[in-house]
């Protein structure tokens, strides 16, 4: 087995099982996503070629119990932005977008079909991470969100257009505009999970979806994925100038301050 | 018809107790769950999700916003039965 077939790193891990590339989170407490996080899922980019010979699908999953992912780390957010000059905080938030999105849409676009096995917390760019895969199977426990508008910003790893890509506006401005959490049963109702499974058992029913999707000629489902999931990438690139311009507003200063004082361990935003 | 306001409250108990791990009978209607859970505000999120199943009701979280007792939970969730 080549490197690239399997790894253990710091935030995530992947490995091949029975034709099926499983990549878990595993950052604690509910696999924020910061620099490390966004290095290991570059690493992981930049490996998919060679496991797209070797597998026909993907299962990305959480093995943090709290969930899994809740979004950006904002803790390092905050601290770097702190330490820097406004102008190069917000080149640095910029950089890492960039990084982030052509990450997102390399698995986007990958040609195994994608299976994100969601329990618990699945907020912010958790979610946006789960809308990358081609099909969303979430335990009865999980719950989604968009917080950002709390901070004062909109998402910015590509929720919105990969949400408008499955659904009507109308639910997307409820989720954006409310920042209301949602539990399964609602977001299945809305579009965006397509099983609700009981709790604990959405990691199984992934891996028996990937092995009903294994039974079928590779190549057609790779042209049926490109042709019913283009990127929307003008949207994308119209998000990330929008998320960089909001964030230069001191109302986002004030909001990750307030995030990041929170006495509570695992502040949900304010 | 909707239930009774108390088995509303007596439900809550129990599903919290059995999730967070801690004697039903150490938890009264008008304690505040996170200090009594020594819970945090995401597991609380994760306790309505709970409750949301049970109940079969949709209970936006901002209506949640301030309450941090049993009854007055229950009173929200009543609202929707």
């Amino acid at each position: 087995m080549t490197a690239a077939a399997s790894f253990a790193g710091q935030t995530l891990s992947w490995e091949i099982r029975d034709g099926v590339v499983e990549l878990a989170l595993h950052r604690a407490p509910c696999n924020e996503i910061g620099s490390r996080t966004l290095e290991e899922l570059e690493r992981f980019a930049a490996a998919l070629p060679d496991l797209e010979d070797r597998a026909h699908a993907l299962i990305l999953y959480s093995q943090q119990a709290a969930g899994f992912c809740a979004g950006a780390d904002l803790r390092e957010l905050y601290a770097r932005a702190s330490a820097m000059q406004k102008d190069a905080a917000r080149l640095g938030v910029r950089d890492f977008l960039e990084r982030i999105h052509a990450v997102l849409n390399r698995m986007d676009m990958s040609s195994m079909t994608t299976i994100a096995a969601v329990h618990g917390v699945c907020f912010g760019g958790g979610l946006e991470l789960a809308l990358v895969c081609d099909v969303i199977i979430a335990d009865k426990m999980a719950r989604f969100c968009f917080p950002e508008l709390r901070l004062g910003l909109i998402p910015g790893f590509g929720g919105i257009p990969r949400l408008k890509r499955d659904m009507g506006n109308a639910v997307v401005r409820d989720l954006l505009l409310t920042g209301r959490s949602l539990n399964a049963t609602k977001a299945q109702a809305a579009g965006w999970v397509s099983q609700v499974v009981g709790e604990g058992e959405a990691l199984r029913v992934a891996r028996g979806t990937a092995a009903q999707i294994g039974k079928f000629d590779r190549a057609t489902s790779a042209a049926a994925k490109a042709f019913i999931k283009p990127i929307p990438s003008e949207e994308l690139r119209r998000e990330m100038d929008l998320f960089c311009e909001l964030f230069q507003r001191p109302a986002v200063e004030v909001g990750l301050k307030k995030f990041v004082e929170s006495a509570d361990a695992q502040p949900y935003l304010p | 018809m909707s239930k009774p306001p108390e088995q509303t409250i007596d439900e809550i108990l129990t599903l919290a107790a059995a999730q967070f791990k801690v004697a039903r009978e150490t938890l009264a209607a008008d304690d505040d769950f996170f200090k009594k859970l020594g819970i945090d505000s995401l597991q609380a999120l994760s306790l309505l999700t709970r409750l949301e199943n049970h109940f079969g009701v949709e209970l936006p979280d901002y209506e949640l916003q301030g309450v941090s007792d049993f009854r007055t939970l229950a009173a929200r969730i009543q609202a929707r039965l």
